[in-house]
């Protein structure tokens, strides 16, 4: 009985919070406001499947994706140090890691500006060893810069968590059973951390395919993504419906990935909780 | 057990209701709406204290989200201070209460010039609160000739040098100011013009921004920018190098002012409110304060005489020649967002 009830406010929470805004954003992508009242119309995403937002929805995706890769590639080898050597501080450098999600999200891509800047640190400092300077603020680069430097972070605590669980003796056996280090990494230790990959795929991209701040600082604007587009819907054109026609679009892509990689995990058995 | 829980929090959700509702039995509160960092909050103070009328100050960062906050409903404010076009919109679809100018005599403070304008032809709704106009800021040191039409965004000899206002319609606007139409033309071959301009200077523009421009011109990472002139003060302040023009091709002319939201239950506090905000010094204090230019005669006397005859403060008659008020778009803001899209998406 106590179990019951004490889930009434989670799931008031709930309602209030998810179902209902979720609710709204379908009741209106669903709908057009017309001087004769309100009509149910597939018009929203009709317009969403013309070229132009077809194309600003690729580059968002092929934007988050480069930007997962680099954060795998980066991560991976990160959380391996973390996990399997024995490091004397290793608390401390997780902590070195958590430390700057501390600090608020768009203060830490403002201060990429200073350091990217024409006149910012990083080219001061070329100026002074005689090198030419390098354009480095406003453009793609940077975007995909500030989404690594903002994500990391994600991809590797899950892949860690999933890391340093793995039972120490079935290294022994594999070693024990003739396999040099490398051939023990590919076929034992990397198939038993892909729940965590995936865990950190889905963190990085999600947040990186919707972001609207990193390309707005860092891109100067010159890059409409998916994000920025929706936001226009709402604060500066008052469309609510194609808003939000475009955030119906962005969840069902959202749900498919997730899907995708949640059936990936229970295959893997475990491993199902992020952290 | 699950009976007695409800009835604990029930009494504590009534406490909590009460305790909010008390703190605003003292006396009559006044909610009122502006725009971020646009006024000197000492005024605010001095207000309560003057007339003991509790002053619950919001802020809102664009014309549209304030919009969208009060159509929504809900929310009751009783001062608004949106720009020109917004104030149209909302006469339109009737949100706002006309003005009984008897309670605010300081009226008679505002410049003439700047009543019945095309937003509120014969005064009825609104009393300005700042003015300005959209122009280029340039940095004397990085360009050579001093500037005087709109095609300069468009020298290559500027390339990446440039930067723009990340705002559709200040954008385009502009543009078609440049191309020789009206601001708020609804012509599509036009805009296709527009459109088709600012796709050729998009290689040439460093970025899009709004508020970051104040910082990149006065560190020096740009050599020109398209600036509201208020902010072109502001850092002209900062760094001599600066200086603004409004391009001879004319530009766009904005007002905020001060209106009163239909459904209010504080009408006469808030006129009371408007009339204070006109009284000379309080004007005066607010001016000076924030660096926006302002429509009130006697408070501009009380301005030092640099910024009182600065030309970007307070432009001619003749600087102003070609430059137009924005009118609301209706529903033509989906081509401009249309093309906006199309243009970033380049």
């Amino acid at each position: 009985m106590r179990k019951t009830w004490s889930a009434y406010p989670y799931i008031f929470w709930i309602i209030i919070f998810t179902v209902v805004p979720l609710a709204l954003v379908l009741y209106f992508s669903f709908t057009v406001k017309t001087p004769a009242g309100i009509q149910f119309t597939l018009d929203n995403f009709r317009r969403f499947s013309e070229p132009i937002y077809l194309k600003v929805l690729m580059r968002s995706i092929t934007l988050a994706a480069i930007s997962t890769v680099l954060c795998l590639l980066l991560g991976y080898p990160a959380a391996y140090i973390l996990a399997k050597n024995k490091l004397k501080n290793k608390n401390a450098l997780i902590m070195l890691l958590v430390l700057p999600m501390w600090m608020n999200f768009l203060l830490r891509t403002y201060a990429w500006l200073t350091l990217l800047e024409r006149k910012g640190l990083i080219n001061t400092i070329l100026a002074h060893l005689g090198l030419p300077q390098l354009n480095l603020l406003y453009n793609e680069f940077a975007v995909v810069l500030g989404m690594v430097y903002n994500f990391i972070p994600f991809m590797i605590l899950p892949i860690y968590t999933v890391l340093s669980k793995i039972d120490n003796s079935l290294l022994e056996a594999a070693e024990d059973l003739g396999s040099d280090p490398w051939h023990t990494f590919r076929r034992v230790v990397f198939p038993l951390s892909l729940p965590g990959v995936w865990s950190g795929i889905t963190m990085v991209f999600m947040p990186a395919v919707t972001t609207f701040v990193i390309p707005r600082l860092l891109g100067g604007g010159q890059y409409t993504l998916i994000g920025n587009l929706i936001e226009q819907q709402f604060l500066t054109v008052g469309d609510w419906n194609f808003g939000s026609a475009i955030s119906t679009v962005m969840i069902v892509i959202i749900l498919l990935g997730m899907g995708f990689t949640s059936r990936y995990e229970k295959e893997q058995e475990g491993g199902g909780g992020l952290w | 057990m699950k009976s007695l829980v409800f009835r604990v929090f029930a009494v504590f959700t009534l406490v909590l209701v009460a305790a909010v509702s008390g703190c605003g039995q003292k006396g009559p509160v006044l909610n009122v709406y502006n725009w971020g960092d646009y006024i000197d909050e000492s005024v605010l103070h001095d207000f309560e204290k003057k007339y003991n009328i509790r002053v619950n100050y919001d802020t809102f960062a664009t014309n549209e989200d304030m919009y969208v906050k009060i159509k929504a409903g809900g929310s009751t404010y009783d001062v608004l201070f949106p720009s020109d076009y917004m104030i149209k919109r909302m006469i339109d679809e009737d949100m706002l209460e006309k003005l009984d100018f008897n309670n605010i005599p300081n009226y008679k403070y505002i410049n003439d010039s700047f009543k019945n304008l095309e937003y509120d032809p014969n005064n009825e709704y609104s009393v300005p609160y700042m003015w300005g106009t959209v122009g280029i800021l340039y940095n004397k040191k990085m360009v050579q000739e001093k500037p005087d039409s709109w095609g300069i965004l468009w020298d290559k000899r500027y390339a990446k040098q440039i930067l723009m206002m990340d705002s559709q319609r200040d954008s385009i606007g502009i543009t078609l100011k440049y191309l020789g139409y009206s601001m708020n033309t609804k012509n599509p071959k036009e805009l296709e013009e527009a459109k088709q301009a600012l796709i050729k200077q998009k290689p040439l523009v460093l970025a899009y921004v709004v508020d970051e421009v104040k910082d990149k011109m006065i560190a020096g990472e740009a050599a020109l920018a398209v600036v509201w002139s208020g902010d072109a003060i502001y850092c002209m302040r900062e760094n001599p190098d600066l200086d603004y023009v409004i391009p001879k091709e004319g530009s766009n002319l904005w007002f905020d002012a001060m209106v009163i939201p239909k459904g209010t239950k504080r009408k006469k506090e808030a006129e009371l409110f408007i009339n204070y905000m006109c009284e000379t010094d309080v004007a005066f204090r607010n001016t000076d304060y924030i660096g926006y230019s302002s429509p009130h005669t006697e408070a501009v006397k009380k301005l030092p005489a640099e910024i009182r005859n600065s030309r970007t403060a307070y432009p001619t008659e003749e600087d102003m020649a070609n430059c137009e008020i924005f009118a609301h778009l209706g529903s033509m803001l989906k081509e401009f967002d249309r093309i906006w899209t199309e243009i970033k998406s380049n």
